[in-house]
């Protein structure tokens, strides 16, 4: 029932993600922050199996910082992508694979240029313009379809979450209050209150 | 004297140094000449093949090897240590692109070297590999970059640095000559012939000889064939690595050669 989409804006990219810890049919908690900095222009946004989910993101988070640390400079958000699916995939072919799904946006930090990779449980990676996970897709890929273009203004993008919400509390049983809005771009990763 | 803390690689003698690493650089500098120059268009790379007998047959490409996409290397040392750490950096490199999907940041692939190298002072038992490299590589981080590295592990970025035989003579002209504030390609390739002709086999002449003969020296006694050529640049965004066959080393030299008498007729008028 979790709910994580984004998209890529003209010189930023933005994820939406819902703040709801929940297990079963109990929310446990309000206010959960499902996303990792993985560097100063690359977030990491995740939903999935509880205890997974904080274990992978963990563990990826902190291998790209001592990556960072080591060597001076970060890696590029294709890069974390691709090493992020590399270790996902390894996991599939264990005894317990972790089940999660995730959205790596970021942005270059001397040409600005944004970029969204999509990654799944199987740890399939493609890279995106706009993109859901899980049964939020069923509702809101349409509308992003319909709305989203390449120069998309942060005004017009928060505009296009609001469809989006919208969308959902009309048709998504799973009716989430609130969500965490991210946006990154050249000067970094900020949260954005509607 | 030295014996007692010689025979094992990993053991400080009491001056607190270790001989069978310095042995090991001393091996380098008896090995043929590499250089290598930076300039803003490119890298040059230049080797000198010491030719043991006129009965070898010559192999083109000997001192040069080619990294990745964006990077080469020239080796001073033993050529047979030299290729297992060819190898052993390019599978390196293949693994950082298998894992990133990106080129590995050049001064990444010197350390990956460097480690194992150090790995061989410290480790007992095993003889350190004697070989000094050159890298030249390209990288969106930093740009051109030249970079050496002796058996120590140790290495250190350059503008125009020198490996192997007469390494300071040539290291001294170098300094005297390199422009400051960037080069053209095209003058880092004079320079480095330059260089060359000035170092190679001239020990044996006097220096009065040297100043007469060293071009026509080099053109008219073939040392076309004893030398490596190869040049790092970019053509539009893409990293062209060109290793120069014995014809182009020829015409190149022919030309500089040219230059130089002209320029020094000029001078003596």
């Amino acid at each position: 029932m979790e709910i994580l989409f984004g998209f890529v804006g003209k010189d930023y990219a933005l994820t939406a993600s819902d703040n709801t810890a929940a297990r079963s049919i109990v929310v446990q908690k309000r206010g959960e922050d499902k996303s990792r900095i993985l560097s100063k222009h690359t977030l990491l946004s995740y939903n999935g199996e509880a205890g997974d989910t904080c274990q992978f993101s963990d563990y990826i988070a902190a291998n790209i910082k001592l990556y960072e640390i080591k060597n001076g400079v970060a890696l590029s958000t294709a890069a974390c992508t691709k090493f992020t699916r590399r270790e996902l995939a390894n996991s599939l072919r264990s005894r317990n694979a972790y089940q999660v799904n995730l959205l790596i946006s970021g942005s270059d930090p001397k040409t600005g240029v944004p970029s969204l990779f999509w990654l799944d449980h199987l740890a399939s990676a493609n890279k995106v313009n706009y993109t859901a996970h899980g049964y939020a897709s069923y509702f809101i890929l349409s509308t992003m379809d319909l709305y989203w273009h390449e120069n998309l203004t942060l005004e017009e993008g928060l505009g296009l979450v609001k469809k989006c919400l919208k969308e959902l509390k009309i048709r998504f049983i799973g009716n989430l209050p609130d969500f965490f809005i991210k946006v990154v771009d050249k000067n970094g990763i900020r949260e954005i209150k509607l | 004297m030295a014996r007692r803390y010689d025979s094992r690689t990993t053991i400080f003698s009491p001056e607190g140094r270790l001989y069978q690493v310095e042995y090991a650089m001393e091996a380098i500098s008896h090995a043929g000449t590499c250089l290598g120059i930076l300039s803003n268009e490119g890298i040059v790379l230049a080797a000198e093949k010491t030719v043991t007998s006129k009965l070898l047959e010559q192999i083109n490409h000997e001192k040069v090897y080619r990294i990745t996409d964006s990077m080469a290397v020239a080796v001073a040392g033993i050529t047979s240590d030299a290729n297992t750490l060819v190898n052993y950096s390019r599978n390196e490199a293949q693994k950082f692109l298998f894992t990133y999907n990106e080129h590995i940041p050049c001064e990444q692939l010197v350390q990956k070297l460097c480690d194992l190298k150090q790995g061989y002072t410290q480790y007992g038992g095993l003889r350190p590999y004697g070989v000094s490299f050159l890298y030249a590589g390209h990288d969106e981080h930093h740009g051109f970059q030249l970079y050496q590295s002796d058996p120590s592990g140790n290495y250190s970025g350059w503008k125009a640095t020198c490996i192997g035989q007469n390494s300071s003579n040539a290291q001294g002209i170098l300094k005297q000559d390199y422009k400051e504030g960037g080069m053209s390609l095209k003058e880092a390739k004079a320079l480095a012939v330059k260089v060359l002709a000035k170092t190679m086999e001239s020990t044996s002449l006097t220096s009065e000889k040297r100043r007469n003969f060293t071009f026509d020296f080099f053109t008219n006694y073939y040392f076309f064939e004893k030398v490596e050529f190869a040049t790092l640049s970019l053509v539009g965004e893409k990293v062209v690595f060109h290793s120069y066959t014995v014809s182009e080393i020829d015409s190149l030299l022919k030309e500089e050669n040219a230059q130089a008498l002209q320029a020094e007729a000029q001078n003596s008028t």
